[in-house]
């Protein structure tokens, strides 16, 4: 492959624009540090509980019930479970932070760990068995962060469709004009050298699955309401798109493919081995998307909230400005690495497709 | 405590599989489509735009060359002309040069002829005037010579004394 235009002028801009993204995200980041240093203090004077990085750090990248806004403030979401006697739909800000136990129509029900919903039982302790048998359907903080995301990606690619058709045959304007090279990147640099002659098929699916990758990764880094939530860090969603591009793969492998896998080129007394070991490859491949994904993604969060964390571990403004210095630059990478790992995301799932529709002569 | 993010919570996995599809053939439906279809049409009325101009300069090349041809024949066919011309003149006036030294030659030669015949008529006149004016000077000069009596004795003698007798 060819791997020249990352050095385009062109892709320089393009971090160049993410440079001065980045510099916004800073302020935000200053800006939370701000209301949890409020927060800790806070809570240091009520004498309640000590600051601790690690709690911190998982409680943001982890899913949430309610959409944390400043200190005690936040957005209740929806609660839906489906349980062996029926639907639950509620707020979550029935559990009050997970203070007080929810009487539901069929259970009781207590948040532990502002993440887990268990059924509580009259005696008030956990119930494990019963437990098991509901399930959390609720639109929790990724899944509200998610459907933002795709709601923006609706809103702007539905616009950039109608300026196709009202500009018909001209030059990109606007938006039209950011995203178009975007969209012909996708299109010259992934879709076509890696699938060939039937890549027009897969370009929807390339697509989505690029913006939808980028988008959120995007939303992830802003520290404050409308992100904050670390979707394309959150195993479930890198699952879920593996598990499609997974999918795609293997419906639209052809022969050559199929029998490159169940009768290898090898001696039939190694087939034993060859074809598990190619059965194993055909799920390693998106196993190996899913977790990129999901490592990239979470990690770069883990990084920016240490650095953030050190203020408040040694508990001195002096660190900060050391500490904001890393967070910019971590932020300026993170910008980069959204890109990245949703071009990386979109070029993998388009060379896998491409292998398994290739035609042998 | 236990927040294990890598173990994916079936809420998740249930609402990212609907968002990702509804936006798959949302997108793909009002979206992709119009753009890659837009993109393409673009792209082909571009190429196309260049090839029809690639043609009208081959055209124009063509229309050039074929002037040029034009001109260049044209130009020697006044050439054939031209040399045509040349040779046919060259031509007449070689042949009324050859027709004109012939009559010349002719008339030198009748002249001549009458020249001769004048010549000849001339002396012949001349010859006949010449024969009777010596007959008449002999006939005078005999005449005179032939008055005296003793003179033609002495002639007889002398020619007598020349002829021996045998």
């Amino acid at each position: 492959m060819d791997f020249r235009h990352f050095f385009d002028s062109k892709k320089i801009s393009f971090i160049a624009i993410f440079a001065v993204l980045a510099t916004f995200s800073v302020t935000n980041i200053a800006k939370a540090a701000i209301t949890d240093t409020v927060a800790a203090t806070g809570h240091e004077a009520h004498g309640e509980e000590e600051f601790e990085p690690t709690k911190m750090i998982m409680e943001h990248i982890s899913d949430a019930h309610d959409w944390h806004l400043w200190g005690h403030t936040s957005i209740p979401l929806p609660v839906i479970l489906y349980t062996d006697k029926g639907m639950e739909v509620f707020l979550s800000s029935k559990f009050h932070h997970g203070e007080h136990d929810y009487q539901g129509k069929y259970y009781t029900y207590r948040l532990v760990d502002k993440k887990k919903i268990k059924v509580v039982d009259t005696g008030g302790e956990v119930d494990e068995a019963a437990s098991q048998k509901v399930w959390d359907f609720s639109i929790t903080k990724n899944v509200a962060s998610m459907f933002l995301a795709v709601i923006v990606l609706l809103l702007i690619f539905s616009s950039v469709a109608r300026a196709y058709k009202k500009r018909e045959g001209k030059a990109p304007k606007g938006l039209q004009s950011f995203l178009e090279p975007l969209i012909l990147f996708v299109r010259d640099d992934i879709a076509r050298p890696n699938i060939g002659h039937t890549y027009a098929r897969y370009m929807p699916l390339l697509l989505t699955i690029f913006f939808f990758i980028w988008f959120n990764n995007l939303l992830g880094l802003i520290p404050i309401f409308p992100g904050a939530a670390n979707v394309t860090g959150n195993i479930a969603v890198t699952f879920v798109l593996a598990f499609i591009v997974l999918i795609v793969v293997n419906i639209n492998g052809n022969r050559y493919y199929w029998k490159h896998i169940l009768t290898p080129d090898v001696p039939w007394w190694l087939y034993p081995i060859m074809i598990p070991v190619e059965l194993v490859g055909v799920i390693s491949k998106p196993f190996a998307l899913m977790i990129r994904l999901f490592a990239n993604i979470t990690a770069g969060h883990i990084v920016i909230l240490s650095l953030i964390s050190l203020i408040f571990v040694f508990q001195s403004l002096a660190i900060a400005p050391v500490s904001l210095a890393f967070v910019l630059f971590m932020n300026v990478l993170e910008l980069l690495v959204a890109a990245l790992q949703a071009f990386i995301f979109t070029l993998l799932t388009a060379l896998f497709i491409g292998m398994a529709v290739e035609e042998h002569h | 405590m236990n927040f294990d993010i890598g173990n994916p919570s079936i809420g998740l996995v249930f609402w990212t599989a609907i968002a990702f599809l509804l936006l798959l053939l949302l997108l793909r439906k009002f979206a992709w489509r119009p753009i890659m279809e837009a993109i393409g049409e673009r792209e082909k009325s571009i190429e196309d735009a260049l090839a029809s101009a690639e043609k009208a300069k081959d055209e124009m090349a063509r229309l050039t060359n074929e002037n040029e041809q034009l001109l260049k024949a044209a130009r020697a066919e006044r050439d054939v002309i031209l040399k045509e011309a040349k040779e046919l003149k060259d031509q007449i006036v070689a042949d009324a040069k050859v027709a004109a030294q012939a009559e010349g030659t002719k008339l030198i030669e009748q002249a001549r002829k009458e020249i001769d015949d004048q010549k000849k008529r001339a002396l012949a006149e001349v010859k006949s005037q010449v024969s009777s004016l010596s007959l008449e000077i002999a006939r005078k000069v005999l005449q005179k010579e032939f008055e005296d009596g003793q003179k033609q004795e002495a002639l007889v003698a002398d020619l007598l004394k020349d002829v021996k007798l045998n």
